[in-house]
């Protein structure tokens, strides 16, 4: 279980002034929440099996909403964790007990589109989907496309530097972002960047990227806007072993075409999935890979054609080219469909990410295949092969609080084998509570040390979301000192 | 990613050193921003070497002091390249013609052409080791395409200019080069023209991966013989064969020039090449350089606004260069365009007495600035690195 540091007394006693001073700061009524039944749901995020009530939620509406709640919580030593859609799997958004949590659902307003320099200024609030709903009439995208897309929101996004199922062509959130508007911990308001590439000087845009709500409060984001492609078709091979998959992705790889997407899908998910969503995967398969290309139909078929000719190298025991866009959407079907699909069949289940090298992989998924037995949970692989992130999801009972702790473990233990192979802990949903006890295995001490410094230099008095991403030390919930 | 000796010696030097130190490579690109004042000199010179490729993974590392054209060699022996097309400024900058390092393109976060489709360096930096100015050796991200734990300080180290910490060895993403180029050029546009084509060719669904356009004194310099004494729009496509001949047919007509000429795979790379390294700009020793970055449909007021330089656009008329006089006065026009449209100015060479006088890029709000020299002493806390290279008195 992932210890919580002390509540600052001395914040708790004085609870009511907090809510009073954050009335003052916030113009609606209802943009301030106290009660402990309407707080309920802000106790927990994505990565629900923790949960703490905060002190209180604001709800602002404005970026000046936002620098005024700072100005208060700052002058008043109270602790600020931010909120988008709640939708983060490693409790980024995990309240604290003297944390105000500062929500931005309310502030989901397009700002503005700019097709002539393709890019769009959108407020925090805004879905991820929502950027490409607003700008697809005219056959623009945005381009990450995390699994959580419908719900999650663009600020979310940023902090956490999500990325997706297309990551290999189009990149992670951080380089799809042009401009911020930030909100420091004291209060003032910064414009980071624009609609401009590259702005000279330090690069404040990369560095808040994926910083995850520690650095600043991320208000206005600017966000490039691409033009989608003709068209887009899947593939489907299903292959007798890991191994072979995880050769037929190098052959893919070394061949000269960079697919949009290259999904690997072991057994367990194969099964879950096809039940699900009856996509028609091959469930006599060891492991699946969808693979997608763009382009006119002429373009898809002779790319399509070209990874035929490689899958087949590889003796697959099916594969399946679609013929249409609905065919290919029922592909995806089932990928997309992936964590439902495991609910249906585990009552609870833990999905992990991890990168790995992808020449790891089958060593890596068969080490996991041990680990599973000798904790006797059951796990299902879904891999971005393209870039090497793995998300195995481990199964478990949460009414069993032996089963939630083997998982936690058996989570554990993956994460710890994706730095060993030479990978790292979390490829895109951040460290959040979930992994930051883990963080000494991928960063030796002086190295956790340097980044502590950064987080001190835009937040002195370790005031925003706190007791996340750095392992707590007796003094980490006091103030640091550089 | 391991400790070499050359990264050891260069730890214990900074953890011993009592003044500020010139961080440099190969020093190609030493006549950027402000001149350093510095005792002596740190190289990364010594840290040379390709010290992983993985092909199949789409990942290199290097030494920071590694030639880039080794980098660029050894991708090309398996058919890949450097996605952000860094460019060789020798020639513009006045130093010596293909020996930059790996370090001082990172350092530096200089990209190409294909930015504006594919992203800069610092969008391909998966994973750094640098000394910091206390010393220490840190590690940031890996040798992985997707990591997000802990702080990206891959992102803080790339364009820092030598000022945060001394970069030893870089993980670089890379991608399978494209089969074929090819280039459609439209002759005789002025830039707003232009910038309306090239808008449109961006935001077509045909993965246009280079958008510049030259005025006449500029593409005269590029040796294109059919089109002297006027301007040329260039866009490019890189595909296989096929998709290169289907795109450009198609994107030709969408934008109402059937007739525009399409350069073939020699002439592409080669005219892209010279696009990427500026050798379309006239520069004059003592001349003036800058850099700037605007919303591309800013680019034309930018060249506008500014009297006594000459300049080009690229990124679809976001990035202008221009060379010209290094008076405080250019400098202040250049400013000033770059401000009145929102964007970035980088002053990439001047004479000694302008670059230590002016501001070489924007300066920060006061509120940002303390942020930044707060950064600047939680990695460097003596102030030894490359002290003033990008701020005065930081």
């Amino acid at each position: 279980m992932i210890r919580l540091p002390d509540p600052k007394p001395d914040v708790l006693a004085r609870r009511d002034a907090v809510i009073a001073g954050l009335r003052a700061a916030v113009s609606d009524a209802e943009g301030v929440i106290g009660d402990p039944v309407s707080l309920k749901p802000y106790e927990t995020d994505g990565l629900s099996a923790y949960r703490q009530m905060p002190l209180a939620v604001a709800l602002p509406e404005t970026t000046e909403e936002v620098a005024a709640i700072m100005r208060f919580c700052h002058a008043n030593g109270v602790r600020v964790v931010p909120r988008g859609a709640g939708t983060s799997l490693s409790g980024g958004a995990l309240p604290l007990a003297d944390a105000v949590v500062v929500g931005l659902m309310r502030m989901n307003q397009i700002l503005d589109i700019n097709y002539k320099d393709r890019c769009a200024t959108v407020q925090a609030g805004v879905t991820n989907i929502g950027i490409t709903n607003a700008v697809s009439d005219e056959g623009f995208f945005y381009a990450p496309d995390p699994s959580s897309q419908l719900a999650c929101m663009i600020g979310g996004n940023v902090n956490m530097n999500s990325g997706g199922a297309h990551c290999l062509k189009y990149g992670v959130t951080a380089n799809n972002l042009l401009g911020l508007k930030i909100v420091t911990v004291d209060g003032e308001i910064l414009h980071i960047g624009g609609e401009h590439l590259d702005a000279a000087g330090y690069d404040w845009l990369g560095l808040l990227t994926g910083s995850e709500g520690q650095l600043a409060i991320v208000t206005e984001i600017t966000v490039r806007i691409l033009r989608s492609p003709e068209g887009a078709r899947a593939m489907l091979a299903g292959f007798a072993s890991n191994e072979v998959a995880g050769e037929c992705v190098d052959s893919i790889i070394s061949s000269g075409i960079i697919p949009v997407a290259l999904e690997f899908m072991d057994r367990p998910a194969i099964h879950a999935c096809e039940a699900f969503a009856h996509a028609g995967y091959p469930l006599d398969a060891e492991a699946m890979l969808i693979i997608e290309v763009e382009g006119s139909v002429a373009e898809q078929d002779d790319l399509l054609a070209r990874l035929t000719a490689i899958c087949e190298r590889h003796n697959p025991i099916s594969l399946r080219v679609s013929q249409s866009v609905e065919e290919s959407l029922a592909i995806w079907k089932g990928r997309k469909g992936a964590f439902g699909a495991i609910g249906r069949i585990s009552p609870d289940y833990l999905c992990m990410d991890g990168t790995i090298p992808t020449s790891k992989l089958p060593d890596v998924l068969r080490r996991i295949q041990e680990m599973s037995d000798s904790y006797q949970l059951k796990v299902a692989n879904i891999f971005h092969a393209g870039d090497g992130n793995l998300h195995p999801l481990i199964m478990f009972d949460a009414n069993d609080s032996n089963s939630f702790h083997r998982a936690e473990k058996f989570g554990a233990d993956i994460l710890k084998l994706c730095v060993e192979v030479g990978g790292c802990l979390t490829g895109e949903h951040g460290v959040g509570v979930e992994k930051r006890d883990l963080m000494p295995f991928q960063f030796a001490e002086h190295e956790l040390e340097q980044q502590r410094r950064i987080k001190s230099a835009f937040d002195p008095d370790w005031l925003l979301n706190p007791s996340k991403v750095f392992p707590l030390r007796d003094q980490n919930t006091l103030p640091h000192a550089a | 990613m391991i400790a070499s000796e050359a990264e050891t010696r260069i730890a214990s030097r900074i953890a011993a050193a009592r003044e500020p130190l010139l961080v440099r490579g190969a020093g190609t690109k030493s006549g950027m921003l402000r001149p350093v004042q510095a005792a002596a000199t740190i190289s990364t010179t010594g840290l040379t070497g390709i010290t992983l490729y993985a092909p199949k993974e789409l990942i290199i590392s290097a030494g920071a002091g590694t030639p880039l054209h080794e980098i660029e060699t050894a991708l090309a022996e398996h058919g890949q390249h450097l996605i952000a097309e860094p460019p060789d400024l020798s020639a513009l900058l006045g130093t010596e013609a293909n020996t930059q390092t790996l370090g001082g393109v990172v350092a530096t976060n200089l990209s190409g052409p294909r930015r504006v489709a594919w992203g800069a360096m610092r969008d391909h930096v998966m994973g750094i080791r640098a000394v910091t100015g206390r010393g220490e050796v840190i590690h940031s991200g890996g040798r992985v395409l997707k990591n997000v734990t802990g702080l990206d300080l891959c992102k803080l180290l790339t364009g820092s200019h030598g000022t945060l910490g001394i970069i030893t060895e870089i993980t670089l993403k890379v991608l399978p080069a494209p089969e074929t180029v090819g280039t459609i050029v439209i002759p005789g546009l002025d830039a707003d023209a232009a910038v309306v084509a090239l808008s449109a060719a961006l935001g077509s669904p045909y993965g246009v991966s280079g958008a510049a356009w030259l005025p006449a004194e500029a593409a005269s310099r590029l040796l294109h013989p059919s089109d002297a004494g006027r301007s040329i729009t260039l866009i490019r496509i890189e595909e296989f064969a096929a998709s290169v001949t289907y795109r450009t047919e198609k994107l030709r007509r969408e934008l109402g020039v059937p007739r525009a000429e399409i350069l073939g795979d020699r002439e592409s790379r080669a005219l892209w090449r010279a696009v990427r390294d500026v050798h379309a700009l006239p520069v004059a020793d003592g001349d003036g350089i800058w850099r700037v970055s605007v919303r591309p449909s800013s680019g034309p007021g930018v060249l506008r606004a500014v009297e006594g330089a000459i300049g080009y656009l690229d990124w679809g008329g976001g990035l202008v260069w221009l060379a010209g006089p290094a008076t405080e006065t250019i400098h202040r026009e250049i400013e000033a365009a770059a401000r009145a449209a929102g964007g970035t100015w980088t002053l990439m060479r001047a004479p000694d007495s302008l670059r230590g006088a002016v501001d070489v890029v924007p300066p920060e709000p006061a509120s940002l600035a303390a942020i930044t020299r707060r950064v600047k002493e939680a990695m460097d806390p003596r102030g030894i690195l490359n002290p003033g290279r990008i701020y005065a008195g930081l």
